[in-house]
């Protein structure tokens, strides 16, 4: 089943996907059907308790072809950064690019959404743990990379720049997460290709590294990383980043300065 | 107030705050694989699974020197910044700050978490905080203070530097960073041992390590 999260006449909705339609599961409107292009969404993710933020895991350099393109050799284990919840958006939004840089590109990635309480998890049971999975687009803006603690946050947690949906598929429909195509597309033109089966580090092997000492709970989100094939994205160009079953989703990017 | 104060939002910790550590670092910032100093904050997240709450115990891994350090968070409200919070900003000691640490800082129980939130009117504004030393005792011992007088970037600045680039949401919290010792190190701990962090106008943030018990 596919989930979203939406708003749609005055309030926030859980919805499934339904007949390409949006059926809304809220009990006073429950079974009521909306077109997709009536909603906004927002990223499909189930808010959080109030004293657990969401944990937001996001890995570098996870492809091997991408390793390759930016010069660096695979690392030797996960490279891991974290973002604030803050940073995400829905599908359809905008993403503001900021005034004055030379290079900001999009990321396609497989997003985990972690369905149980998962500490020391091994590998094989590793997808076990897994509630399902969205599409997420990691964002970064190059032209603010330092060398302290990098990806710094001034590249990677800025507010808009992490799209992510429109979907949350549940996992028993995902029987294979590791041989999924990922696409990107420019304003319809391919940009990027490449399937979760040349990951470096697998979902379930990213699983039990980060579980190993830190316990991961339910929603929170393990950004898988991006193959080859990132390139600088300008205002009103439209990006939709795709995974096989799993969706696509669409942004725009946006200048900062009101038009 | 029954219960003690936990975070409601994403806590940011921000690494080379002080002036003391930063001078310490100053001559290697141009060496790789750092090759210049640090321009923006150099921030890290402490995710949810750090947070301990005041009183309780944090469980040590084995094998690992771990390091706790005193530091105030400013908390986010509606309008800005509404209080400040102690925290114990635990981390398994890590020489290299290239790569985000996330193995070291965001280990199970590493945030320890003061009583209390202390409203910012009462601290005298954001200036105010200038004003404040933070006391760090292990077993009873006096083992560090730190003046927040001697930060690279006071409150009001890193909020500003911070706020170009994301915003910090209602609920939200920011910590100013710690000091090392006139060594350069931060103080270590060991099972069994009892960490007080304390500061005028705030209950103190007393914690307990314990041995780690793998299920």
């Amino acid at each position: 089943m596919k989930h979203a999260r939406i708003a749609w006449a005055g309030a926030v909705h859980d919805a499934v996907e339904v007949d390409g339609q949006l059926e809304l599961r809220t009990p006073a409107l429950k079974g009521r059907r909306v077109d997709f292009d009536e909603v906004v969404w927002l990223p499909p993710l189930a808010p959080n308790p109030p004293t657990r933020p969401r944990t937001v895991i996001a890995l570098g350099l996870n492809y091997a072809d991408h390793a390759k393109e930016l010069a660096f050799k695979a690392p030797d284990e996960p490279l891991a950064f974290l973002k604030g919840e803050a940073s995400l958006t829905g599908h359809n939004g905008f993403t503001v690019r900021p005034a004055g840089v030379q290079h900001m590109h999009y990321e396609c990635e497989l997003a985990v959404v972690i369905g149980r309480t998962a500490k020391r998890v091994k590998r094989a049971d590793a997808l076990d743990f897994v509630a399902g999975y969205t599409v997420a687009n990691d964002y970064a803006i190059r032209d603010y990379l330092e060398n302290w603690y990098r990806p710094n946050l001034r590249v990677k947690n800025r507010d808009t720049c992490t799209p992510l949906g429109p979907w949350r598929v549940d996992a028993a429909d995902v029987p294979d997460p590791m041989n999924l195509a990922l696409q990107t597309t420019v304003n319809g033109k391919v940009t990027q290709q490449g399937s979760t089966r040349d990951m470096i580090f697998d979902v379930p092997t990213l699983i039990e590294y980060f579980s190993a000492f830190m316990t991961l709970q339910p929603g929170d989100l393990i950004l898988t990383g991006t193959p080859d094939g990132v390139v600088d994205c300008q205002p009103g160009d439209v990006i939709v980043t795709s995974i096989e079953g799993i969706g696509d989703l669409v942004n725009t990017i946006t200048s900062s300065e009101p038009a | 107030m029954n219960i003690h104060w936990m975070p409601e939002g994403t806590v940011y910790g921000t690494l080379l705050n002080f002036q003391r550590e930063h001078a310490r670092w100053a001559p290697r910032m141009s060496e790789a694989p750092y090759k210049a100093p640090p321009q923006a904050p150099v921030l890290y997240i402490k995710t949810a699974n750090t947070f301990t709450a005041a009183g309780h115990s944090i469980a040590l891994p084995a094998g690992q020197p771990v390091a706790v350090a005193a530091t105030l968070g400013l908390v986010m409200g509606d309008t800005g910044v509404a209080g400040a919070v102690l925290f114990n900003d635990v981390a398994i000691v890590h020489e290299s700050y290239y790569r985000p640490p996330v193995k070291f800082q965001c280990v199970d129980g590493f945030l320890g978490i003061g009583p209390e939130c202390v409203p910012l009117q009462r601290l005298g504004g954001l200036d105010g905080l200038a004003g404040l030393q933070l006391e760090l005792r292990i077993n009873g011992v006096h083992r560090q203070t730190t003046a927040l007088a001697e930060l690279v970037r006071d409150a009001a600045t890193l909020l500003a530097d911070v706020n170009e680039f994301m915003t910090l949401r209602c609920g939200d919290v920011l910590m100013l960073g710690s000091d090392c010792l006139p060594d350069g190190s931060r103080p270590l701990v060991h099972a069994g041992d009892t960490v007080e962090i304390s500061a005028t106008g705030f209950k103190p943030a007393v914690h307990r390590f314990e041995p780690e018990v793998i299920a």
